[in-house]
């Protein structure tokens, strides 16, 4: 069930535990040695100086230019083109790539604290930097050929142009390696057909790493990426989904209709298209992580400073004992519905995240059910008292 | 092209921490609370580095005084685009005494010493509000001051200054060399970006002592005690003008 604990006293988290709480996640987000693995965590909680540096200024500038537009961006689902640009000239939008090639050229760590700062102020402005240095600049800095890399990564790191990632298609998600969007040679080019599905930036993008299968016979190892420059003759975009989260942020489908590239356009080797998907994914994670635990820490701001603020019977809220056992039925009955609409969600993928199905509205709906009518919190103070009495 | 500029910054607690007054009144709580750049620094340091831009000067200096953790500050600076940094080690009594006359004589004997036309400062800190260092150091110097600069503009070996001032504007021109301190509306400062964080982790910042430049520390000001603003009173609503006027008179404010 929901794992709810309450806040009896509630202590604003200290800055070195915040900091370890943050070190110990982006540790495991990334799951293999951060260079200094061997060391303690509290080592690790002291970031280098460089890397604190850009974590500041990371953090100043979601403090001050994302997260007082952030409600507006969601609301009107604006693509934050002018906070972009200027992320690119921060050297945000290629936090990876060599100075050389126009990137900060710093490393992984830097990125995921950019990541983490920015979501912080506004999510969507988070998931379009990581799709822009994870998903797109990755696989062409680590597969590209120094013409590649010149042609598909320095326009991309100033902000002026974002790129995206094709992999999932409607009937594969999580199994990519059964891609049936199809790519064949003809002449001197590559012939793409097939749809892409749930392509964040798409409708902002000037690029796109696309995988296609130019190889059925050879299963996975018959997939291979290519560069696909947008807009193109052959290429349409389905309609933006409108989703629950992330809104700034455009969704669709790549729908390729005998779209030719040129034949250079073939990233890495034919048949690597798997591998390189699945290292642009395990990269790409990190900047995932980051995103939500910047948005977990701006969910915990936004909920500690409230819980300080708003009084209730005369107190603020905070100081409240939250956790005194009441009314059952509607406390596990409103939990089970959250819960239960939780994982709704989690069986639709992608189809639970937007409002073709209505999976999305009762997540949305069921989570007022904690709230009116008697907080949980109240429903529990009242179950308390109740079972105090049976004992007098 | 003038040579050197020299710009003070101050490390000051940060603009949105809630400041508490300490329980033996003697000051402010400063232990584990967020410090950064003085806002009017910042201001100053962007237009010593748009000035370097413009190659209307040659090397951009951002000088602070107080204990270790203004090297923090000063990289700040570099990472902004200032070139090197000069830290004058203060601390313990000394800087908790640390007022603009202390301050003012080492950035007079820094100037001398780097041979600067041109010294930029935040026009106050927003800490102490004394809004005093630009124009003591000036005097020390005997340099004209251009002081709330919303405009600056050099011209040849002048520099032209446009001052808010209670009026409205003053525009005056002044002979290099000269202090200028900066005001809100003389630009918007840059955030710093990632390779100019890189590169100013290889900029010099060097160290001295109030004493390498013959400076004495002892304060003219003792602080004899520091309170809380006093609460704000609630209001009282009155039913009629005439109300407020009889309140008012008995207020003794009319």
């Amino acid at each position: 069930m929901l794992p709810y604990t309450p806040r009896r006293g509630t202590k604003k988290i200290g800055p070195n535990m915040a900091a370890l709480f943050k070190a110990r996640k982006v540790c495991s987000a990334l799951g293999i040695a951060v260079g200094c693995a061997t060391r303690s965590l509290t080592q690790l909680a002291a970031l280098p100086e460089l890397h604190q540096m850009l974590r500041q200024t990371c953090r100043d500038y979601a403090d001050k230019e994302l997260a007082p537009i952030a409600g507006q961006l969601d609301k009107t689902h604006t693509f934050p083109a002018k906070q972009i640009r200027e992320l690119g000239a921060m050297g945000v939008m290629a936090v990876e790539v060599p100075e050389s090639l126009g990137g900060a050229g710093m490393d992984y760590l830097a990125y995921s604290l950019a990541v983490e700062e920015l979501s912080r102020g506004c999510a969507s402005t988070g998931v379009i930097v990581s799709v822009n240095n994870s998903l797109y600049l990755g696989p062409v800095l680590k597969f590209g050929t120094d013409e590649q890399k010149k042609q598909w990564i320095t326009p991309f790191t100033t902000g002026e142009r974002v790129g995206c990632f094709a992999l999932s298609e409607p009937g594969n998600g999580s199994d990519a390696g059964a891609a049936s969007t199809m790519a064949r040679q003809e002449g001197d080019c590559w012939v793409l057909n097939g749809t892409k599905a749930w392509i964040t930036n798409s409708y902002d993008a000037s690029a796109a790493v696309v995988l296609a299968t130019t190889d059925k016979t050879l299963k996975h190892k018959g997939i291979s990426a290519f560069l696909l420059p947008m807009p193109h003759p052959g290429l349409s975009l389905g309609k933006r989904e409108d989703k629950l989260g992330i809104r700034a942020s455009s969704t669709a489908n790549l729908i390729l209709d005998d779209c030719r590239i040129p034949h250079g356009n073939l990233l890495g080797q034919c048949g690597m298209g798997f591998k390189i998907a699945m290292q642009t994914l395990d990269s790409g994670r990190i900047g995932i992580a980051s995103q939500a635990l910047g948005i977990a820490q701006a969910s915990l701001d936004c909920a500690a400073d409230y819980a300080h603020k708003r009084s209730a019977f005369g107190a603020p809220i905070a100081k409240m004992q939250a956790i005194q056992e009441a009314a059952m039925a509607k406390l596990s009955a409103s939990e089970a519905a959250t819960f239960v609409s939780h994982q709704a969600i989690q069986v639709l993928g992608g189809m639970g995240y937007v409002t073709d199905m209505p999976a999305e509205r009762h997540y949305r709906d069921a989570r007022i059910t904690e709230i009116y009518e008697g907080t949980s919190e109240i429903q529990r103070l009242v179950i308390a008292n109740q079972v105090l009495k049976e004992y007098q | 092209m003038t040579a050197r500029v020299l710009v003070g910054v101050k490390r000051v607690i940060d603009y949105a921490v809630k400041i508490r007054v300490k329980p033996d009144n003697t000051g402010v709580v400063t232990d584990g609370v967020k410090h950064s750049m003085n806002p009017f620094c910042e201001i100053a340091v962007e237009e010593a580095v748009r000035l370097k831009e413009k190659k209307l000067v040659q090397e951009v200096v951002a000088v602070s005084c107080g204990p270790q953790q203004v090297q923090e500050t000063i990289r700040t600076a570099l990472a902004m685009g200032a070139d090197r940094g000069i830290h004058v080690e203060v601390s313990g009594k000394d800087y908790d005494s640390l007022g603009p006359l202390q301050v003012s004589k080492i950035l007079a004997a820094l100037a001398k010493k780097e041979e600067a036309s041109l010294i930029i400062l935040g026009k106050q800190a927003i800490d102490d509000d004394c809004n005093q260092t630009g124009q003591m150091t000036a005097a020390l110097l005997d340099w004209p001051q251009g002081t709330f600069a919303s405009e600056l503009v050099i011209e040849g070996d002048k520099v032209k200054v446009v001052r808010e001032i209670d009026g409205g504007l003053e525009t005056i021109k002044l002979n290099m060399p000269v202090v200028v301190t900066a005001d809100l509306r003389l630009n918007t400062p840059r955030y710093a970006t990632l390779p100019n964080i890189m590169k100013a982790k290889k900029k010099k910042i060097a160290n001295m002592k109030p004493g390498d430049l013959g400076v004495d520390m002892t304060s003219r000001v003792e602080v004899l005690r520091v309170d809380e603003p006093p609460q704000r009173q609630a209001g009282v609503k009155v039913e009629s003008v005439e109300d407020l006027v009889s309140k008012l008179k008995e207020a003794g404010r009319i």
